[in-house]
């Protein structure tokens, strides 16, 4: 298992960059343009960053969580979620930069080879801002009758985090 | 949607802390908060410049394409009510193959395109069609095979091996997709029904 982790990205690249030599096209010039573009998207995003480190900053700080902590704990009895993670699950579906300022929190606070800080890592790869995506998409076309598409999104991310704790257990 | 919840936090949180008495922790949250922000700015940026400028030359080379040529028999049998030539099924793969390699910014023109021309089909402009739903409902699911940002982060805060939850991010993400279509196709099977 852990080789293959390791064998993913080494091998990604190398196939894409043969590929385009193979192809004939100006490999250098194409990666030139791509990072580009990337400095643009990445300095795009930033004030939404600044936006949701503060707002995440200011719950997490006030200590409002452990608050609402100490009213469930006695409820979950015997299951062992860390708690930290919640704010993070709630918040997937809705904005990918806050729960990446949640994950950034929980890699500061537990390091990110802890367990909760390898579980944030798997809940955030393994779902997608379902909210922000089927209001975009559906708000371009102009359907307002959406059906079933926003449950049974939300559904496959609730699977998505169910299964994200139980193989963060299983692997690690 | 998104202000309501910003507002939230920060309302929650403030009013909390006055509250509790918390009030110096939160003074000292807000003047530094910005520079946290930078921080993880900085930490992200170079990987993602260095990625998209590596998956800029598989979209150059056309092995993008070649890529989400791949995923086209897959997707007529999960789209059987749009027709196998149209123009829609190859912009639901370029944008698929595009989210599977963490290239948020090549898949949203691709899947935007694709509800397009899925709204070319629907006979009720205002209702989504089975097909815009089962694309959405796959699309949500999220499949990513190298997370970028994710791995950024993790190298940032000094993770002995980053690499080791792309694995564990591949099966939880195969787990939703495959519940969400599941889900969606009894839905279908179910209408058709009462049809």
């Amino acid at each position: 298992m852990e080789i293959i982790s390791k064998v993913i990205l080494p091998l990604f690249i190398i196939v894409i960059v043969f590929y385009g030599v193979k192809k004939k096209i100006n490999v250098y010039d194409a990666f030139l343009e791509g990072a580009k573009e990337g400095l643009v998207t990445t300095f795009n995003i930033f004030p939404a960053v600044i936006a949701m480190i503060f707002a995440i900053n200011i719950f997490l700080d006030s200590n409002f969580l452990s608050f609402l902590v100490k009213l469930i704990s006695p409820m979950l009895g015997n299951i062992t979620v860390p708690l930290e993670i919640i704010p993070m699950a709630l918040l997937r579906p809705v904005s990918g930069t806050a729960s990446l300022a949640i994950m950034n929190d929980i890699f500061k606070s537990f390091g990110p080879d802890s367990f909760i800080g390898r579980l944030a890592s798997v809940l955030q790869g393994c779902t997608d801002t379902t909210i922000y995506v089927i209001a975009l998409y559906f708000g371009t076309v102009k359907i307002t009758k959406i059906k079933h598409a926003l449950w049974g999104g939300l559904f496959a991310d609730l699977i998505g985090i169910i299964a994200a704790i139980i193989i963060t257990n299983l692997f690690f | 949607m998104v202000g309501y919840i910003w507002a939230f936090l920060i309302g929650i949180g403030i009013i909390y802390s006055l509250i509790s008495g918390n009030i110096n922790v939160i003074n000292e949250s807000i003047l530094t908060n910005a520079n946290e922000a930078l921080d993880l700015i900085l930490n992200l940026l170079p990987i993602i410049v260095l990625w998209t400028g590596i998956l800029k030359i598989a979209e150059v080379s056309g092995l993008l394409n070649k890529f989400a040529n791949l995923l086209n028999p897959l997707l007529s049998k999960l789209f059987p009510t749009v027709p196998k030539d149209n123009k829609a099924l190859g912009y639901i793969s370029s944008n698929i193959a595009a989210n599977m390699l963490g290239l948020g910014s090549a898949a949203t023109p691709a899947g935007l395109k694709a509800m397009n021309e899925l709204q070319k089909i629907n006979p009720e402009k205002n209702v989504a069609s089975p097909a815009m739903i089962t694309f959405l409902i796959l699309n949500t699911a999220g499949v990513t095979l190298i997370p970028t940002t994710i791995l950024a982060l993790r190298v940032a805060y000094n993770s002995q091996n980053p690499g080791e939850i792309i694995l564990p991010a591949i099966l939880a993400t195969t787990c939703s997709s495959v519940a969400g279509l599941t889900l969606d196709y009894f839905i279908r099977k179910r209408s058709q029904k009462w049809k």
